[in-house]
């Protein structure tokens, strides 16, 4: 077989290129946050992550992930499965309203929730005459972190859904499942990597946002600061290896993340290719 | 309208109709709300501050470097992956992925850390009189590393459609490889690439976490619109910022409307295949 | 040019596409490589065209060894399967793809290159549609366009993947007469690969038959359709009627059919007739007691088709008789006839 460019001289220098650009690109910035997290060796590096701080900036990173990851995933799935099973007018413009996270600054989207649930805002002025406050607390940093993160998991699902049609679910209606049993049964086996595939993206911004969360959070040290939030306020109080200790958590969740990406997609592969 | 024979219609356009409206329409009615609140010559004035100007500039300017350095980063990486196969590639390819992956927060204070006059890279190129760090250099290259996938994940999957017939017929009509390359592949990658350099150029155009640790964060030099944003809010100055954010908001739905328009498919395949940003 | 294909083997991993074998074909024929899906052939043709690099054994064009030469290099045409026409070009683009590419010096210039297009287009017939681009034409003007884009460079040597494969029947056997025409015109060298025996044995000078990586035959189709070297080219040329049997006192039996037949010794037990090498009669002969029952009656063009089953097939049967001889015989569906060999066949069982 041959291609362009397949020539042993050019394909050498093309991956070495790639290699060493992606390597002083992305690796050595990868590499260094571990570094510096260790620089003082390893007693420094549990001291900071034994702080007070961080285990409860690690706390309400949880919180936010455990209340986003489940929402978004359950609309996720409604949504996917309104666009892709059924035809109704409105259906394009809906798929357009769920890309505005993709389109909006999280700087701009958690300014939209403090025009809102701010005291200023006509929603936040309603709501703390009875005396409840959503911004800079933890309800707020949650909604926007569902609002910059609420396309993925749908995003996954509609492309694969209408690939596969609905032929496997009409033949169980006629069978006669139900609702319930009939998502359970036929559709869930098919999307189920997808769905996992949603989750971690999901799941990995939720956690690493920054941008949106710090318009709304009003960074309260042990209740509004979330582990990127945390790794900021070290970092500008010139703590360094106490930055770069939340850091290297956060980016160790971002290599799980990408190793679970790339087991999924192997996965995928070799069950296309067996069926193929 | 056929019958719906699928159960669940109403349940999922309910809950989703709900979702729409309290998580992604309410918000935007308060923006629309703040700025009904000023004037024309108000919301004139708020958006053309001189120091907001400038931010503009900085902005773009950087924006635009990192789309390009992109396009050609991404263009090499997405060729790689998609034509050759070699040791390693598995760790290349989810390697790309990683500016999706990592926190944005994360990525800026370790871009500055490295990139600083006595960082690992920054001390290298300091004696050559190059700064990277707190110059619209350093802006550049956190939005470059933010917005690394769109190109490569856009160019990718285009590039592996692309039959191995089509090469075949280059080659035995005697084409070299640069000839192939611009009158074959090239056109048919052109599309995707154009796409993916314009989601990379959005997206740096919005990016906030990566980019004020390593801007400095200078009036008039190394402030970023997004910034500027953020400094109206801390001075509960909301009516500027919402407008600041109405021109951010409608350049970057602009710049999606008209990818959307020059691309659409191209556009859905990325947001279907590959970490969204 | 002539071509020599020596010793030329391949593998892909652990399967033998190709066992080392050789080739001669002369300057200016039309040879055809026939075979099954997996046969090697479209191999054998990529490794002429220099697509695929052979593990061992040579290529020479003429006197030239081209075993080392890059494919762009070789100056071959080739046609592919499904054309793999540059779909963003137009018509005339793509025809003139391979004059451009060429390098500065051997470049023709702007002027030549469009008559040269021009002519060639209108040797295919689709001047008019120079400005089309390819999804605007059909399959068979496609097919055409990727033969006149082969052809611009002026090769000596023209390759055909199965070319007329992916086309209707009708356009198919217009344009291998017109591929026919063109090769005479032209005077180039050119090797066709294609699955379709009336394909090859229409189009060919020579057909060389292949299966699992081998060359099973290599002959002018008349006397390949006439004395086929082993049953596989034989089954593979045409339908084939089998006849299974064991040896008794010079007849081989089944059941209560039977046909006369030498017992040469280690011959197999078995023979095998043509759909046209067989007569329906009304009653047995001593030659062959062959009874049978007609199951279906098709006319095709000149002849009728009868199938034909029986307890002592194991398989329906296929006869193919003249019009005027299924009307003597004035049989229908359900009918009971004998059959009687004009012509048998018999191999070394492979």
């Amino acid at each position: 077989m041959r291609r362009i460019g397949d020539a042993p001289a050019t394909r050498a220098i093309l991956i070495t290129l790639a290699t060493l650009l992606t390597t002083l690109f992305l690796v050595v910035p990868l590499a260094s946050i571990f570094y510096q997290a260790f620089a003082e060796g390893l007693a420094p590096f549990w001291h900071n992550l034994s702080d007070q701080y961080t285990r409860q900036a690690i706390m309400l990173t949880l919180l936010i992930a455990l209340v986003t990851v489940p929402v978004n995933l359950v609309f996720g799935v409604f949504l996917a499965w309104l666009v892709t099973r059924f035809s109704f007018p409105g259906r394009r413009l809906l798929q357009t309203f769920i890309d505005i996270p993709f389109a909006v600054s999280p700087v701009v989207a958690g300014l939209l929730y403090l025009l809102l649930y701010g005291r200023t805002g006509w929603l936040g002025s309603l709501l703390s005459e009875a005396d409840v406050q959503l911004m800079f607390a933890w309800p707020g940093m949650v909604l926007v972190t569902i609002f910059v993160t609420c396309p993925f998991v749908a995003r996954e699902l509609i492309p694969l859904m209408q690939a596969q049609g609905s032929a496997d679910e009409e033949a169980a209606v006629t069978l006669g499942a139900g609702g319930w049993t009939l998502f359970r049964r036929v559709t869930l086996p098919k999307i189920r990597w997808a769905l996992v595939y949603g989750v971690i993206l999901t799941n990995a911004r939720a956690i690493g946002e920054y941008g949106a969360v710090a318009m709304v959070s009003g960074t309260i040290r042990g209740e509004t600061v979330t582990l990127p939030l945390q790794v900021e306020l070290l970092y500008q109080d010139y703590n360094t290896v106490g930055a770069f200790t939340s850091a290297a958590l956060l980016a160790a969740i971002a290599v799980v993340t990408l190793v679970v990406k790339g087991v999924l997609e192997w996965h995928t592969q070799r069950r296309g290719k067996r069926h193929a | 309208m056929r019958a719906r024979v699928l159960p669940g219609f109403t349940l999922s356009l309910g809950v989703t109709l709900l979702f729409v409206s309290l998580i992604l329409l309410l918000p935007m009615t308060s923006l629309v709300g703040q700025l009904a609140g000023l004037s024309w010559s108000q919301y004139w004035a708020a958006i053309t501050d001189p120091r907001l100007l400038a931010s503009y500039r900085v902005t773009l300017l950087a924006a635009a470097t990192a789309s390009l350095f992109n396009a050609l980063f991404g263009l090499l990486l997405a060729w790689v992956l998609a034509r050759y196969a070699f040791p390693g590639k598995r760790v290349l390819d989810a390697l790309m992925d990683l500016p999706f992956a990592l926190p944005t927060a994360v990525a800026g204070i370790t871009l500055a850390t490295l990139y600083s006059r006595n960082g690992a890279i920054g001390a290298l190129l300091a004696p050559y009189g190059i700064e990277i760090a707190y110059s619209w250099l350093g802006i550049a290259l956190a939005m470059a590393f933010t917005s690394v996938p769109f190109v490569v994940r856009t160019v990718q999957p285009v590039l592996e459609d692309l039959p191995t017939r089509t090469d075949e017929a280059a080659l035995t009509l005697g084409a070299s490889n640069f000839y192939a390359f611009r009158r074959v592949i090239w056109p048919h990658i052109r599309p995707a690439v154009i796409t993916g350099t314009g989601l990379s150029f959005a997206r740096s155009l919005g990016e906030f976490g990566a980019v004020i640790f390593i801007a400095g964060n200078m009036p008039y030099e190394t402030e970023v619109v997004s910034l500027m944003l953020a400094t109206r809010l801390e001075e509960y100055d909301y009516a500027g910022a919402a407008a600041i954010a109405s021109v951010v908001m409608l350049v970057s739905l602009l710049l999606l409307l008209a990818i959307n328009l020059w691309q659409g498919r191209f556009y859905r395949r990325l947001h279907g295949g590959s970490f969204p940003g | 040019m002539s071509i020599r294909v020596h010793n030329v083997s391949r593998r892909f991993g652990a399967t033998t596409a190709l066992e080392p074998l050789s080739l001669d074909i002369a300057a200016g024929e039309m040879v055809g490589l026939l075979g099954p899906s997996g046969s090697g052939k479209t191999t054998l043709l990529r490794i002429i065209a220099g697509l695929e690099t052979p593990d061992s054994g040579t290529i020479h064009f003429g006197d030239r060894d081209v075993t080392r030469v890059h494919v762009r290099k070789r100056r071959v045409g080739f046609v592919f399967q499904h054309y793999a026409l540059f779909h963003h070009m137009s018509v005339f683009e793509n025809v003139a793809f391979g004059l451009r590419a060429r390098p500065a010096a051997e470049r023709p210039d702007n002027d030549e290159i469009k008559r040269r297009v021009r002519h060639l287009l209108e040797r295919v017939k689709l001047d008019s549609m120079a400005e089309r681009l390819p999804a605007q034409l059909s399959g068979g003007q496609q097919q055409r366009v990727a033969l006149a884009r082969a052809l611009a460079v002026e090769p000596e040597v023209l390759l055909l993947d199965e070319p007329f494969g992916a086309l209707d029947t009708r356009v198919r056997v217009e344009l291998r007469r017109w591929l026919r025409h063109l090769h005479e015109e032209f005077g180039f060298t050119s090797v066709f690969v294609t699955h379709d025996q009336e394909e090859a044995l229409e189009l060919s000078d020579r057909v060389v038959v292949m299966s699992d990586g081998r060359i099973e035959q290599v002959e002018a189709p008349a006397t390949l359709y006439r004395s086929p070297a082993n049953r596989f080219v034989f089954s593979f040329l045409g339908e084939t009627n089998r006849f299974e049997g064991e040896f008794h006192h010079g007849r081989l039996v089944n059941g209560e059919a039977w046909i006369s037949v030498d017992a040469r010794p280690g011959a197999a037990d078995e023979v095998l007739m043509r759909p046209h090498e067989l007569v329906v009669t009304t009653e047995p002969d001593e030659m062959a007691h062959l009874p049978a029952r007609v199951d279906a009656i098709s006319p095709v063009g000149s002849d009728v088709r009868l199938e034909l089953s029986a307890e002592w097939m194991r398989h329906p049967w296929q006869v193919s008789l003249a019009h005027h001889e299924h009307e003597r015989l004035g049989l229908e569906r359900g009918s009971h006839c004998w059959l009687r060999p004009t012509r048998l066949h018999r191999f070394e069982r492979s």
